[in-house]
C-alpha cells in the first residue's frame, strides 16, 4: 500500500542506505584500500550526468519530437572520443596544480585571477539553478503522484492533493543535510570525496535498473516486444508521423545539430561533471575504459525510453497525463506498486545523485572562488592572523550549500511550473558551455589572456542571460510577455527570442549562436590586441605544455625571493589544520632528502606550499595568501619569457648532451676493447721475447758448455773429442735453425715477407718434397705412401713456402713416429673449390687439449720440461700463416692413442689475400 | 608517444565519423517511413549506429 509514510520512509531507508555506502567508503579510503578506485566505479559516477532529467524528462521529449532526446547523450558519446587528447590533458593539469574546481582551473590558467573565478562560480550558480530546481521539481511531483496511487492525477490540476505544495522547500532542505553530510564532513587537502563517489555510482546502477525494469515493463508486459508496440502506434494517426520524426526543414536539422554541440559542452564543463571526471579522477588509466563504459551506459538507459513514450501515448491517448511523468504513470496505472516504488527511487537516484555532486561542486567554487578570496583581502577581518581557517572554509561550504538549494527552490517557485523539464535543463547547458572557449582555448591555445577569457565569459554569459534566462522568467509571469513579442521598449531587433531579427530557430539554437559569436568573438579578439602578463604567459605555458613539461616542480622556476619556513608552515597549518601542515612538509622533505626540519625555504618549497594550499582554497586565493608571507621579487614579462626559452633550450641542449653521452659511451667502449687488444698483444711479445731468449740459451748453454770442456781439458780423447764437436755443430744449427725462423715468423707476421706468386702444381710439389726427405724416411725406416690423384687444378700461390709447410708437417711425423713401425700418409684431394692436403701418421697421436695450443709459438706437444725438445716449436705457428696468407686453413684431427692427422687447405682462385 | 598519439589520431576520426553518421545528410537518409524488425528505421539506425561507434571506441580505448 502506498501510503505518504511509506513512500517517505523507504526514500530515508534508501538515502540512509547510500549514507552508509559513502561512510564505509571513506573508512576504506582512510585504511588506504579503496573501494572506488577502479574504472568500473569511475564510469558509473560519470553517469551522475544523467538525472531526473534523464529519468523522467527523456520521455517527455520523446513523447513529443522522438528522436529529439538522442542528442543530448549522443553529444557525450562523440566528445568522448576526444577526451583521449582533451581529458587527458586536463587531468594532468588539474593533478598538477591541484585543481578543486571547474572555476579554479579557469582561474589558474589565466594568471591565478581572482577576478574570473569569481566570475566563472556566478555564471555556474546561476546558471546552474535551473537544473537543480529541474531536479526538485522532478521529486516533489513524482512524490505527488506516487502518492495518489491508484489514482493517476497530475499534481497541478483540479482534485489533486495539495500536498505537493511545498514538498519540494522539504526536499531541497532534506538534500541539503544530506550534501552537508556527505560532502563536508572534513576537509580533505585533495578534494576527493570517496565516500561520494560510491555512493554516486551505486545511485547510477539504481536508476539503471529502474528504467530497465519500466523499459522491459511496457515493452514486454503491456506489449508483445518492440514490434507489436511499434506497430500498433504506427497504427495511431497521430502517432504515425512520429516514425519520421525529424522534419525535413533545415531548423530541426540545425536544432539538433546545436544540441549535439551543446551536450558535448554539457558534458565536460557541467561543475559536477567536472568534478566527477577531473577532481574525483584517482587514476589516469580509469579513462581507458570510462570511455567507452560510459557511454555503452547512456545507450542503455535510453533504449527504452521510446517504447516507454510511445507506450504512455497509446495508454493515456487524451493528453491529460504529462508526458514527463510516463515513467512513473504507466506502471500506476498498471497497478504494478513495487515498480512504481521503484521507479520513484530510481528518480531520486537520479534527482539526488545530481543535486549531491552539483551543490559539493559549486560549494566548493563559491568557498574557494568567490569568498575567501575577497574575505581574505578584508584586512577588517584580520584572517591573516587566525591560527585555523578549516572551520571557517567548511562553515562557508555548508552555508553554500543550502544557500544553492533555496535559491534553486526559489527558481522552482518562480520559474519551473511554466516549462518542461528538457527546456529547464538545455537552459543550464547553454550557460556551462559558456566556458567552453576559454578552457579548451586555455589548454590548447597560448595566446589566450585574462581580459580575454573575462570578456569572452561576460560576453556570452550575457547574452544567455537575455536569450535564455529572461525569457524563461517572462513566461512565468514575472516580467510583461510584451518584452519577447514586441522587444524591450518596442524595438524589434533586439526580441530576445529573436536577437538581430534571427528567427525561425528555436530557442536554445538562436540562444548558441549568439552567446557564441560574443563569447568567441569576445575571447580571440580582446586576447590578441594585448600582451599577456608575465604571470598570465607563465600559467599560460605550464598549462598547455603540461605533457611537455616534467612534474611539480616546472612552477618552481617562476619564483624569486625570500619566505622563511615558520611562516610558510603556520600559512598550511591555518588552512589544513596542523597535523596536515606538518605531513605535507614531512613529505615533502622526504621526497627530496632534505634533513628535517627543513630550514632553508627556497622557490620548490614555496611553490610546494602554494600548490598545497591552492588543493583547500583554490589557485587565486593560494597566490594571495602566500604572497602574503613571502617577500616576492616580481618578474617581469621579459624575464619569464627568458625563462619559458631557457627552459626550451635546455631541453633541447640536455636532448643534444643525451647524444653525445651515448656516442662517448660507445667510443669508451671501443676504445677499451682496443685497450684489452693492445694489453693482449704486448702480454704476447714480452711471452714470445722471454721464450726466444729461453729457447736461444739451451744450445747456448750445450754449445759453451762443450766449448769449455775441450778449451780446459787437452786430453780428452779422439773420440770423445769428435762427439763434442758434433753436438756443437748441431746445437749451432739449431741455433741457426731457430734465429732464421724467428725472423721469419716476425717477417709474416708483420707483413713484410716477399712472397713469390705463381702457379703451383701441388702433385709437383708433394712428390719433389717427399723425395727431398727420402734420406730421413731411410734413416728410421719410416714407410710413407703417397696418395695423388689423376689430375689436380694449380693453385696460385708462393712454391717455396708452401714447400716449407710440407716439409714441416713432414718432419713433425717423422719426429712422432717410433722408428721402425712408422707409417706416414700423404694424400691430396680437390674439393669445394679447394685443394687439400693430409698428412696422416701413426703416432701417439695430439690430445685434445694440445690441439688447442700446438700452433701457438713455441709449444709443442710433449711435455717439453722432462723430455728434450725436438723441434723449434715454430714450425706449426710459421706453416699456419703461410696457408692462411694464401687465403687455407691448417688444422689437426686426432684421437690420442690413435695418430694425427694435419691438413691444410689452399683455395683454387684468391678471394681476398691475407697481409 | 607514437602509441600515445596514433590512439589520438584514431579517436578524432571516430569523432569525425560520429559527427557524420548523427548529422544532416545520412541522418536524412534513414528519416523515411518504414521499419527493420518492427522498429522504425530512424530509431533502428541510430541505435545501431551509436552502438557500433561505441564498439570501436572500446577496441581503441582497450588496445
Amino acid at each position: 500500500m502506498l501510503h505518504g509514510p511509506v513512500i517517505v520512509l523507504t526514500a530515508f531507508a534508501y538515502l540512509g542506505l547510500l549514507f552508509a555506502i559513502a561512510y564505509y567508503a571513506d573508512k576504506r579510503a582512510d585504511a588506504g584500500r579503496s573501494i572506488i578506485a577502479s574504472p568500473y566505479v569511475y564510469s558509473l559516477s560519470l553517469a551522475v550526468y544523467a538525472t531526473a532529467w534523464t529519468f523522467y524528462g527523456s520521455v517527455g521529449r520523446a513523447a513529443s519530437d522522438g528522436v529529439g532526446f538522442l542528442p543530448i547523450y549522443i553529444g557525450p558519446t562523440l566528445m568522448i572520443a576526444l577526451w583521449w587528447l582533451v581529458m587527458r590533458k586536463i587531468l594532468r593539469i588539474s593533478r598538477q596544480n591541484r585543481i578543486t574546481s571547474l572555476a579554479d582551473f579557469i582561474a589558474s590558467r589565466y594568471g591565478k585571477s581572482a577576478v574570473i573565478g569569481g566570475l566563472v562560480t556566478v555564471i555556474a550558480v546561476i546558471g546552474i539553478l535551473p537544473y537543480i530546481s529541474l531536479q526538485l521539481k522532478a521529486i516533489s511531483s513524482s512524490y505527488s503522484i506516487l502518492v495518489q496511487y491508484p489514482e493517476v492525477v497530475m499534481p497541478d490540476q483540479p482534485g489533486a492533493l495539495t500536498v505537493g505544495g511545498d514538498t519540494a522547500f522539504w526536499v531541497a532542505l532534506i538534500l541539503a543535510a544530506f550534501t552537508i553530510l556527505f560532502g563536508t564532513r572534513h576537509l580533505d587537502a585533495a578534494e576527493h570525496h570517496q565516500g561520494m563517489v560510491a555512493a554516486i555510482a551505486f545511485e547510477s546502477l539504481v536508476k539503471l535498473l529502474a528504467f530497465l525494469a519500466v523499459g522491459v515493463f511496457v515493452t514486454f508486459g503491456l506489449y508483445n516486444g518492440f514490434g507489436d508496440l511499434f506497430g500498433r502506434a504506427a497504427a495511431e494517426p497521430r502517432l504515425a508521423a512520429m516514425m519520421t520524426p525529424i522534419e525535413g526543414v533545415a531548423g530541426s536539422y540545425a536544432s539538433w545539430v546545436w544540441l549535439t554541440i551543446l551536450s558535448m559542452m554539457a558534458i565536460m564543463f557541467l561543475p559536477r561533471q567536472f568534478q566527477v571526471t577531473v577532481i574525483e579522477n584517482l587514476e589516469e588509466k580509469h579513462l581507458n575504459k570510462a570511455i567507452w563504459l560510459f557511454p555503452l551506459y547512456m545507450l542503455a538507459i535510453n533504449i527504452f525510453v521510446l517504447p516507454i513514450a510511445f507506450g504512455g501515448l497509446l495508454h493515456f491517448p487524451d493528453g491529460r497525463v504529462d508526458a514527463d511523468t510516463f515513467v512513473l504513470t504507466l506502471p500506476m496505472a498498471e497497478k504494478q506498486e513495487l515498480l512504481a516504488l521503484l521507479v520513484f527511487i530510481g528518480g531520486l537516484s537520479a534527482a539526488t545523485g545530481m543535486v549531491i555532486v552539483e551543490t559539493i561542486a559549486l560549494s566548493t567554487m563559491v568557498c574557494n572562488d568567490l569568498l575567501m578570496p575577497v574575505l581574505l583581502r578584508m584586512k577588517r577581518l584580520r584572517l591573516n592572523q587566525r591560527p585555523d581557517l578549516t572551520g571557517l572554509l567548511l562553515g562557508i561550504r555548508r552555508g553554500a550549500i543550502v544557500l544553492i538549494l533555496l535559491l534553486g527552490y526559489l527558481y522552482f517557485k518562480l520559474a519551473g511550473e511554466a516549462y518542461a523539464l528538457v527546456s529547464i535543463g538545455l537552459i543550464s547547458f547553454a550557460a556551462v558551455a559558456q566556458f567552453a572557449p576559454v578552457v579548451l582555448g586555455g589548454i590548447f591555445w597560448k595566446g589566450g589572456t585574462r581580459n580575454g577569457a573575462l570578456c569572452g565569459l561576460i560576453a556570452g554569459s550575457l547574452v544567455w542571460l537575455y536569450t535564455l534566462l529572461l525569457p524563461a522568467i517572462a513566461r512565468s509571469g514575472w516580467l510583461p510577455l510584451g518584452l519577447l513579442e514586441q522587444g524591450p521598449f518596442g524595438i524589434e531587433l533586439l526580441k530576445p527570442l529573436a536577437l538581430f531579427g534571427l528567427a525561425g530557430l528555436d530557442q536554445i539554437t538562436h540562444a548558441m549562436i549568439w552567446s557564441m559569436i560574443a563569447n568567441i568573438g569576445a575571447y580571440v579578439a580582446v586576447s590578441l590586441s594585448a600582451s599577456p602578463s608575465a604571470e598570465e604567459h607563465r600559467q599560460a605555458s605550464l598549462f598547455v605544455d603540461v605533457f611537455q613539461r616534467g612534474g611539480e616542480t616546472g612552477g618552481a622556476r617562476f619564483w624569486r625571493g625570500t619566505a622563511s619556513v615558520p611562516e610558510l608552515y603556520n600559512l598550511l597549518a591555518r588552512f589544513q589544520g596542523a597535523e596536515a601542515a606538518d605531513e605535507a612538509l614531512r613529505e615533502y622533505a622526504a621526497a627530496r632528502r632534505l634533513r628535517w626540519p627543513l630550514e632553508r625555504a627556497d622557490a620548490e618549497l614555496v611553490h610546494h606550499v602554494e600548490v598545497q594550499l591552492a588543493g583547500a582554497i583554490g589557485a587565486a586565493s593560494a597566490r594571495v595568501m602566500v604572497a602574503s608571507v613571502v617577500k616576492e621579487d616580481a618578474l617581469s614579462i621579459d624575464e619569464v619569457r627568458e625563462i619559458l626559452d631557457e627552459a626550451s633550450q635546455v631541453v633541447a641542449y640536455s636532448h643534444r648532451l643525451e647524444q653525445k653521452s651515448r656516442e662517448l659511451e660507445a667510443a669508451t667502449a671501443e676504445l677499451r676493447a682496443a685497450n684489452e687488444r693492445l694489453k693482449e698483444l704486448d702480454r704476447m711479445k714480452d711471452d714470445f721475447v722471454s721464450t726466444v731468449t729461453h729457447e736461444l740459451r739451451t744450445p747456448l748453454t750445450s754449445i759453451r758448455a762443450f766449448s769449455e770442456i775441450l778449451r780446459q781439458d787437452p786430453n780428452v780423447e779422439l773420440p770423445q773429442r769428435k762427439r763434442f764437436l758434433d753436438i756443437i755443430t748441431k746445437e749451432t744449427e739449431r741455433l741457426t735453425r731457430l734465429i732464421n725462423q724467428v725472423l721469419d715468423l716476425s717477417k709474416i707476421e708483420s707483413g713484410r715477407a716477399e712472397w713469390h706468386e705463381s702457379q703451383i702444381d701441388m702433385k709437383e710439389v708433394i712428390a719433389d718434397s717427399v723425395a727431398g726427405m727420402g734420406q730421413v724416411f731411410e734413416e728410421r725406416e719410416i714407410q710413407v705412401e703417397t696418395r695423388l690423384p689423376e689430375w689436380a687444378p694449380r693453385v696460385p700461390g708462393d712454391v717455396d713456402r708452401i714447400i716449407q709447410v710440407i716439409l714441416n708437417l713432414l718432419s713433425n711425423a717423422v719426429k712422432f713416429c717410433e722408428p721402425g713401425r712408422g707409417r706416414i700418409e700423404i694424400a691430396l684431394a680437390q674439393r669445394d673449390g679447394c685443394l687439400r692436403v693430409d698428412v696422416r701418421d701413426n703416432g701417439p697421436g695430439v690430445s685434445a687439449e694440445e690441439q688447442a695450443v700446438i700452433f701457438d709459438k713455441f709449444r709443442q706437444a710433449g711435455d717439453t720440461l722432462t723430455e728434450k725438445p725436438q723441434g723449434t716449436g715454430l714450425g706449426l705457428p710459421i706453416s699456419r700463416h703461410i696457408v692462411e696468407h694464401h687465403g687455407g686453413k691448417l688444422w689437426v684431427e686426432s684421437g690420442a692413442g690413435g695418430g694425427a692427422c694435419f691438413s691444410f687447405t689452399l683455395p683454387l682462385a684468391r678471394v681476398a689475400a691475407a697481409a | 608517444m607514437g602509441e600515445i598519439e596514433g590512439r589520438g589520431q584514431r579517436m578524432i576520426a571516430l569523432c569525425m565519423l560520429g559527427l557524420v553518421l548523427f548529422n544532416f545528410p545520412i541522418l536524412a537518409l534513414f528519416n523515411v517511413p518504414g521499419e527493420i524488425f518492427g522498429v522504425p528505421v530512424l530509431y533502428a539506425y541510430i541505435f545501431a549506429a551509436w552502438a557500433a561507434l561505441i564498439a570501436l571506441m572500446a577496441v581503441v580505448a582497450e588496445r
